[in-house]
């Protein structure tokens, strides 16, 4: 009797047992510890927002249509890096597999896309040397682009460790710290789409 | 099973309702800009923005990170609070007092008082 209710209990989904993790709990408070750096960026811009040095301001730098794009590419990733969660969660190797690859080249197209608006940026002459504004736009996009890449490095090793080795429940954990701390760039990109293009742009 | 077909129409929900929530906040502020700034009252696209950007991260939570999916005691909610609170007054006190101790930092604050206000 008692060994069938222990299975019954054992029934849960690996997904559902990594909500109450401790590991993936540590992870989040990580996490929580990047947004308040993000969120001291974020007042720094506010500030000096305004601080242009005679310089262009955020209204004549900045692309909508072309934040636009990096912002639907960056949100599809999302969503396709939790099908691959998904799938890893019923244990089909192929499917997360495929799933992560188009979440890395999604997440690659983001950082090119970056890439080149901060390379046309510099080669205009408005790098971040141009004004306090340009210091601190290049300071908080760049920090989530530096933690793009480095999630895409982490998204290339575990893909690497996937296809060599079988899916196993600790393998599965980290795949679930990943998947966390892609939905949570995610999460950091609306806020600078929001407050740099958005409102720069008005 | 069930759970997993909870979980990918979680995903699906989540995902079309953010792309709702970008494109309503995106629309306002092409029609804004190519309108020469005409349309709308400036203040109010700000509020609209920002609301839908705050609606966002709470459809994000809730539908990409699971964060209601949690047992009790809800720690991750709690720090999540926690953090939210100490980066909003971060934020705003920032940008407060910036405003208000320093005419010389905030360029756009400065024309206003120039333009409008007491001056110096």
């Amino acid at each position: 009797m008692t060994t069938t209710i222990a299975l019954v209990k054992q029934k849960k989904t690996l997904l559902e047992t990594f909500v109450n993790d401790k590991v993936v709990f540590g992870f989040w408070v990580y996490l929580m510890t990047d947004l308040l750096m993000f969120g001291v960026l974020f007042a720094t811009y506010s500030v000096l927002h305004g601080n242009i040095y005679n310089g262009p301001g955020s209204n004549e730098l900045f692309n909508l249509p072309f934040a636009l794009l990096e912002t639907m590419i960056l949100l599809t990733s999302s969503f396709t890096c939790g099908l691959a969660l998904l799938a890893a969660s019923k244990g089909v190797k192929k499917y997360v597999l495929i799933w992560f690859s188009i979440t890395f080249l999604l997440g690659l197209a983001f950082l090119g896309l970056e890439l080149s608006e901060f390379t046309k940026l510099v080669s205009e002459g408005n790098s971040w040397r141009r004004s306090a504004f340009l210091s601190s736009f290049f300071t908080l996009v760049g920090t989530h682009g530096m933690h793009i890449t480095v999630g895409l490095l982490w998204m290339g090793i575990c893909m690497i460790k996937l296809w060599s080795k079988d899916l196993t429940e600790n393998l599965t954990r980290k795949l679930m710290l990943l998947s966390l701390f892609w939905h949570f760039l995610d999460i950091i990109w609306i806020f600078i789409f929001t407050i740099v293009y958005l409102l720069g742009a008005l | 099973m069930e759970h997993h077909k909870g979980l990918l129409k979680s995903y699906i929900i989540g995902f079309i309702l953010s792309v709702i929530l970008t494109l309503c906040a995106y629309i306002p502020v092409a029609f804004y800009v190519s309108s020469k700034h005409t349309i709308f009252f400036h203040e109010i696209i700000i509020w609209i923005i920002f609301i839908l950007a705050f609606v966002q991260l709470i459809v994000q939570l809730l539908f990409f990170l699971h964060m209601g999916q949690e047992a009790k005691p809800r720690w991750k909610l709690g720090v999540f609070i926690s953090f939210f609170g100490i980066i909003l007054i971060v934020v705003i006190a920032s940008i407060w007092i910036m405003q208000h101790l320093n005419y010389n930092m905030s360029l756009i604050h400065f024309n206003n008082v120039m333009k409008y206000g007491e001056g110096f």
